[in-house]
């Protein structure tokens, strides 16, 4: 990657979302540089994940646009978002329960590598694959578990394994970390960390704010819907705006 | 076992089972045996789409019916022979399928299986108020007596329903084993994870709702050449939806061949009490067979052998 970057990876302008009266997000513009470790952080309820749901077409908004690699994302249906390089995982883990670990991986696998390498892949290249994604998230004793039968932090680590087989661009991390302890917290970023040494460009959105300082390189921050802040953490954190956002007056 | 190795042991299955029917004297068994076959055309239609897909169909007499009445308008005006027939009725109740396909794009769960017993309800009573297809009279369809090479018509007609049987049965195999089979997995567990994964969620519930609904219409073709008289309250009989859902559900909704046992064992027991008991105890064996084995076997007959998954603690 050439320190002169072209446009950015993600480009998003004047982004609006309403529920009915509610205004979700309102004018959320910002940009995301290829390779770069982001963090979303906001109070509850102050749009992060319908900002996620907005970009991985999850939920389609009402207003701006969304640019992504180039390529316009306005009213793209999710699936074709995540062939084109962006994919998530789920805030609460969203597991196909029936399909065990290793078929897991075996779905995102086969819908989207048509669309990357323009060949099919073969069941050992598949095989491979699956076999790569689950020792990265030391899951790999797991292969043939199912779901139900892993424990939290696993099933955390099944959500990101997903959505890196469909070989990203950009991974965002929808609260990959709530409700784990702290080695397990520790064990998530050093995995997001390894993920973005490899290329990929990730948002992090969270809570644990330990966790957040120590992953970004930057920091944006959501309250009431508004982008507040954007920059580097450690300026973020002592933005008067923010504070008041977290700690009240 | 490949694909095409299956297809062609079911070929042969379907060759062989004729083959054997042909020593029985007594046509009773062939009318007896349509009636089963029927069911495992539609047990193994409406799982690709409630097993498969996990979408809930109610409507499976509306489909069934859409291939009868297919038929009986095809015999009003032209006549033409029952594989002509089937194509065509298969053709109207994919169509049908499909529209019930674009249904799930605003609902899902309960109120999908409440919109398919709606769709059913709009045909019956079209059907109902056509006269040309005999309203809610009926009408009578005089079938040949024999059919060339098979002999006896209910031969023939026993021949065609083995042979849609033996299709059906094979395209879901194929389905369940194929990456469309991998997506429709998907769909059903989680279908905002399944569009996140890639999988092109809208497009697999209308290939899955298209297929179930076509060879339901496929199913339903040759219908009024086996009962000779059809009205809407028989070609639309709650009967018909009742069953397929419950034979999957007493089968295994999880493989191809839970449905087939599914039919084959409820279709069985309802033939046997029909004769000797009495036909109108069949929907209570059926129901007392469905309230005991979501009981005592969730996973259905193929349950039973396989090995037992680890619950999750509750």
């Amino acid at each position: 990657m050439s320190p002169v970057m072209s446009a950015p990876l993600l480009q998003v302008a004047g982004l609006g979302k309403r529920f009915g009266g509610f205004v979700a997000l309102d004018n959320i513009s910002l940009d995301i540089k290829e390779g770069e470790r982001v963090g979303l952080i906001g109070p509850n309820g102050s749009g992060k994940s319908t900002l996620v749901n907005c970009l991985s077409g999850t939920q389609r908004h009402d207003a701006g646009s969304v640019r992504f690699d180039g390529q316009s994302f306005d009213g793209l249906p999710a699936y074709r978002r995540t062939r084109l390089g962006l994919a998530r995982s789920f805030q609460l883990p969203k597991p196909f329960r029936s399909l065990t670990v290793v078929q897991n991986l075996h779905v995102p696998l086969l819908f989207t590598a048509k669309h990357r390498g323009g060949a099919h892949l073969s069941s050992a290249d598949i095989d491979a694959r699956c076999e790569e994604l689950l020792r990265m998230v030391a899951l790999d004793g797991k292969a043939k578990a199912r779901p139900r039968d892993l424990t939290q932090i696993e099933m955390r680590k099944l959500e990101l394994a997903r959505a890196m087989a469909a070989a990203p661009k950009l991974l965002i991390a929808d609260e990959a970390m709530a409700g784990l302890s702290h080695s397990e917290i520790d064990d998530i970023i050093a995995l997001l960390m390894k993920l973005n040494a490899a290329g990929v460009t990730v948002v992090l959105i969270e809570h644990i704010m330990r966790a957040v300082m120590s992953f970004s390189e930057r920091l944006i921050c959501l309250v009431a819907g508004k982008k507040i802040a954007d920059g580097a953490p450690q300026e973020v954190v002592r933005n008067p705006d923010v504070e008041r956002a977290y700690l009240g007056e | 076992m490949k694909n095409g190795t299956f297809w062609l042991l079911t070929a042969l299955a379907v060759i062989a089972i004729f083959a054997a029917s042909r020593l029985l004297t007594n046509d009773y068994y062939f009318f007896a045996g349509y009636v089963v076959l029927q069911y495992v055309v539609l047990a193994t239609a409406w799982n690709i789409l409630g097993g498969y897909t996990g979408y809930i169909n109610f409507g499976t007499a509306g489909f069934f019916a859409i291939g009868a009445y297919a038929s009986v308008v095809l015999h009003q005006l032209w006549g033409p022979p029952i594989p002509v027939l089937i194509l065509v009725g298969g053709v109207l109740s994919g169509l049908v399928g499909l529209g019930m396909g674009v249904l799930t794009l605003r609902l899902k769960g309960v109120f999908f299986a409440i919109g398919t017993l709606a769709l059913a309800i709009v045909v019956q009573t079209l059907v109902t108020n056509w006269d040309f297809v005999g309203g809610s009279r009926g009408v009578y369809i005089i079938r040949p007596a024999t059919a060339p090479f098979f002999g006896s018509y209910i031969h023939y007609l026993f021949f065609v329903m083995l042979a849609l049987a033996g299709l059906a049965v094979a395209i879901a195999r194929s389905i369940e084993h194929s990456t469309l089979g991998f997506g429709l997995a998907a769909v059903r567990d989680e279908e905002q994870a399944a569009e996140a994964a890639g999988v092109p969620t809208l497009k697999l519930k209308l290939i899955s709702t298209t297929i179930s609904g076509a060879l339901m219409g496929m199913a339903g073709a040759p219908l009024p050449y086996y009962v000779t008289y059809l009205d809407p309250s028989s070609g639309f009989n709650l009967a018909y939806a009742v069953n397929a859902i419950a034979m999957p559900l007493v089968g295994g909704m999880t493989s191809w061949i839970g449905p087939v046992l599914g039919a084959v064992f409820l279709g069985i027991i309802q033939q046997a009490a029909t004769v000797m008991i009495e036909s109108s105890l069949n929907l209570l064996l059926v129901g007392v067979l469905l309230v005991l084995f979501v009981v005592a076997a969730p996973n259905g007959l193929i349950g039973l052998w396989r090995p037992r998954r680890a619950r999750a603690p509750s």
